[in-house]
């Protein structure tokens, strides 16, 4: 099992390193002061560099994930005039999700499969290309992918472009000259493992994480040297705890959880080894703290009777030390998930005023439904409020930190479920949210779907036929499937909400100009009043919008916004993928709910840049 | 001046008589014994012997059965036929059926378990395998009928995809058995009547009772072969070539020891 014994090198490490620690104390004391005195300089000058210099060198724009920058030119009294500064055309035709980085003055875009990378040239204005990286992934990792071939983007740090390709390796490039540095290979595509996410770079270590649940695959979290991209560590999501890394500084909020290996035994026997808990969504970093935040992905098999138990550690959050892996606290959000509903989203890390005391918080709003406040130093819930419409549970117990579920809405054999809120792809899936410190609200981008679920049809994989499930997906109460909340996480309550016809499949983009963007499905990229919700501009692309936007200060000192078109993703498939809307359930069950998705919107991936006049 | 014009004579007949549309199979290249890429698997056969009875020839698109398969092949119109595929099966216009197998428990010859119900109390202590298909819709039908039985600490899953850069990965759970990691698996019949006779020990096998398991869990399957929707002319040449050579597809069948059953 590739990783095991990397696992084992880094388990022996450690005992070696323990058995040197008392003669070698004087030094470490040394090394160590000087690493935090580094650490701090360095960091305070990468949280710096995201907005202030007008740069954008992660997806998630800073280390805490808001995607806010103080750019305040565009600000609401004139985005009327924002109009298409220049564009650019990707080439490929799958969904595009990623976000494009700004570095000094070029940018970096990474496409979905073939995964080719460009960098434009911003000094001339237009987005001439400066270089183009073709990694050539094997092309059997389409067969491979779930939910269309996407990839969520690229990151920066010192010099280097890094990112994920389809076939499981990790990749970094010269920013300069587009000269591959290192390529190291991650997963097994024969076995079924993708990545799609975007990595985040801590200090010298590359974190990045695999997809391919639908397929059996183990979930991991790794930490790749940046200078080499050897794996320094990798963090499984199920298994005994040396493979989860939990480890002596494990100390998680909830007596329940303390408990030793609970990855194993919350499982039938070996079910772990096959049990899911992919890791293709998103990360933050906190510095003062030195922990990174990460999700898990939903356990496998689907049928939940044949995993009983809580199938730890899958549809969790984990806070870990991004030098090493070990695991400090981690969350379930939904114990022996029923629905689907991986735990991957974003968590935006955020200092909140929460019921008079001033509390390092981090926010999750979550696929099961609800808005997740955390202390982010110890795993504790706050508060959890559902901000959609939900009955697949009742709520979550604050004393225990367990979710309630419904027994109505659990799927049975031979049976038909209706009305199953939210649907598989939760009330909210990837697509990240966006937070203003100036109005204290949280933009989340999201879908608002329920489905019926059904075991009926004979389905046939491998040379090997089955009763496959049938899951049809549609529109949840009001009959629109997309929204857009601006949550207000200290008084757990929407402050408004757009309601958009179909999914809102984009991440979200808010700014000092008290303006938020987002882009929908049915080509129209929008920017709205961060205080009201009220419409102020938009701009019809030529494909639809799953893509992140972004913003930055051009080499001309003007604030721009950037975003990629391309529809696909799980939600796009039917365009992106040329799916048969006659076959309702295809893309599980999510072609059902986006039958009229190919008379709004063909395929294609378009980079948009606007500014002002 | 004679050669010369021979050869032009000879063109020109060739040009006049081109070869006939050859048939175009979508297949998996490494998923024994259905097919593998040297033509070794008993769906390989039947696609000779239809191209034959077709007067033509077998042309193949190579494709793991994974989701997707009918879109990147079918669908795509990358090829016209999928030599096995489930009776009725939506994404498919379908032939009727040319065989009927079955799921069936797996053990090693040299052990006299013989299991043939889900009801024998012994599944409860023996060590399972059951094939499992991710997280992504429902799974094989004796992975529900065990945990509904509540049997399900004793049973390990292998995935169905198996590790695709070793020949034929669905028969990991055989050889699961064979090197006595398991004493029993389930899974489908064509499998197991394959490799019985080919891992490091023999393997016995016995079709899973009942044939249809409450609450409506089917056991057995009709296999039959498949076009891209809407190509009736192909399907009914297809359908008379099946009629026609019946008992020849019988015998390739016998000869890769496929479990066949009567409708239940």
């Amino acid at each position: 099992m590739p990783g095991a014994q990397e696992i084992v090198d880094w388990w022996n490490a450690g005992r070696r390193r323990h058995r040197r620690r008392v003669a070698a104390l004087g030094v470490a004391l040394l090394v160590a002061l000087l690493t935090i005195i580094v650490a701090v300089h360095s960091d305070h000058h990468a949280l710096a560099a995201v907005g202030e210099d007008g740069q954008w060198l992660r997806a998630a724009g800073d280390y805490a994930s808001t995607r806010y920058s103080p750019l305040a030119q565009i600000t609401a009294a004139n985005v009327r005039q924002l109009r298409p500064a220049w564009s650019f055309s990707t080439g490929g035709a799958r969904g595009h999700e990623a976000a494009p980085l700004v570095v000094g003055d070029t940018m970096y875009v990474v496409t979905p499969y073939p995964n080719v990378v460009y960098a434009l040239d911003l000094r001339a204005g237009g987005g001439t290309v400066r270089w183009k990286y073709e990694p050539k992934p094997a092309a059997a990792a389409q067969g491979v992918a779930c939910c269309d071939v996407v990839n969520r983007g690229a990151a920066y740090a010192d010099g280097r472009v890094v990112f994920n390709t389809l076939d499981a390796h990790t990749i970094a490039v010269d920013a300069r000259t587009g000269r591959e540095l290192w390529n190291t290979k991650l997963g097994e595509i024969n076995r079924g493992e993708t990545m799609t996410m975007a990595p985040l770079i801590v200090r010298d270590r590359v974190l990045v994480g695999n997809s391919g649940g639908e397929l059996g695959v183990r979930g991991w979290l790794a930490g790749l040297d940046l200078a080499t991209g050897a794996v320094a560590w990798r963090a499984y999501s199920t298994g005994p705890d040396r493979d989860v890394l939990i480890g002596r500084a494990f100390r998680p909020f909830y007596a329940a959880d303390r408990v030793p290996n609970l990855g194993v035994t919350t499982w039938p026997a070996e079910a772990w080894r096959i049990g899911g808990g992919t890791m293709w969504g998103w990360i933050s970093y906190d510095p003062e703290l030195d922990l990174v935040y990460h999700g898990t992905g939903n356990p496998g098999p689907w049928n939940p009777d044949q995993r009983p138990g809580d199938n730890k550690w899958t549809s969790a959050i984990f806070a870990r030390r991004p030098a090493t892996g070990e695991a400090v606290w981690a969350y379930q959000l939904s114990p022996h998930d029923l629905h689907d509903y991986d735990g991957i989203n974003e968590q935006i890390l955020l200092d909140l005023d929460i019921k008079g005391r001033r509390r390092k918080v981090l926010v999750r709003p979550d696929r099961n439904g609800y808005v997740y406040v955390m202390d982010r130093a110890t795993g504790e819930v706050l508060s959890a409020t559902p901000f959609a419409h939900v009955n697949t549970s009742k709520g979550v117990d604050l004393a225990t930190g367990q979710l309630s579920l419904n027994d109505e809405k659990t799927p049975v054999l031979g049976k038909v479920v209706r009305d199953i809120c939210p649907a598989a792809p939760g009330a909210k899936d990837w697509q990240p949210s966006a937070w203003s410190p100036r109005t204290g609200l949280l933009y989340m981008p999201h879908q608002n779907l329920c489905m019926d679920v059904e075991s009926v049809e004979t389905s046939y994989i491998a040379g090997t036929p089955f009763v496959g499930m049938n899951v049809r997906m549609y529109s949840g109460p009001g009959g629109h499937r997309g929204e857009v909340t601006a949550w207000d996480p200290v008084n757990a309550r929407a402050a408004w909400k757009l309601k958009e016809p179909f999914p809102v499949w984009s991440g979200a983009l808010a700014t000092a100009g008290d303006v938020v963007f987002y882009g929908t499905m049915d080509r129209w990229f929008k920017a709205v009043d961060a205080k009201t919700g009220e419409l102020l501009w938009r701009f019809q692309t030529a494909s639809g919008i799953i893509g992140q936007p972004i913003t930055y200060r051009g080499p001309d000192g003007k604030q721009y916004v950037a975003v990629l078109d391309g529809v696909g993703g799980w939600a796009g498939a039917i365009v992106s993928a040329d799916l048969d809307p006659r076959d309702t359930g295809a893309a599980l069950g999510f072609v059902n709910a986006m039958r009229d998705l190919p008379a709004h919107t063909a395929k294609g991936g378009t980079l948009w840049v606007f500014a002002l006049p | 001046m004679r050669a010369t014009a021979g050869a032009l004579l000879a063109l020109l007949l060739l040009g006049a008589a081109p070869a006939p549309a050859p048939l175009r199979v979508c297949a998996d290249p490494n998923n024994l014994p259905f097919s593998n890429a040297r033509g070794e698997g008993f769906e390989n056969r039947i696609a000779e012997l239809l191209a034959r009875e077709l007067g033509t020839r077998v042309e193949y698109t190579w494709w793991a059965q994974r989701r997707g398969l009918v879109r990147h092949t079918l669908a795509a119109g990358a090829c016209d036929l999928l030599v096995g595929v489930p009776a009725g099966w939506d994404p498919v216009l379908a032939t009727r059926p040319y065989y009927r197998s079955t799921y069936v428990f797996a053990w090693r010859r040299d052990r006299a378990l013989d299991v043939r119900s889900l009801d024998d109390p012994r599944l409860r202590t023996l060590r399972l395998g059951v094939q499992l298909i991710g997280d992504n819709g429902v799974n094989t039908p004796p992975a529900h009928a065990l945990a509904r039985r509540g049997i399900v600490q004793n049973v390990r899953g292998y995935p169905i995809y198996g590790d695709y850069a070793r020949p034929s990965p669905a028969a990991q759970i055989l050889h699961a058995v064979a090197d006595d990691e398991i004493d029993v698996a389930v899974v489908w019949g064509p499998l197991a009547g394959y490799f019985a006779d080919r891992l490091t020990t023999p393997l016995a096998f016995a079709p899973v009772t009942p044939a249809i398991d409450p609450p409506g869990l089917r056991f057995t399957f009709a296999m039959a072969a498949g076009v891209r929707k809407g190509d009736t002319p192909l399907r009914d040449r297809l359908q008379a070539a099946l009629d026609r050579r019946a008992d020849d597809v019988r015998a390739i069948l016998d000869a890769y020891a496929v479990p066949r059953v009567e409708q239940p």
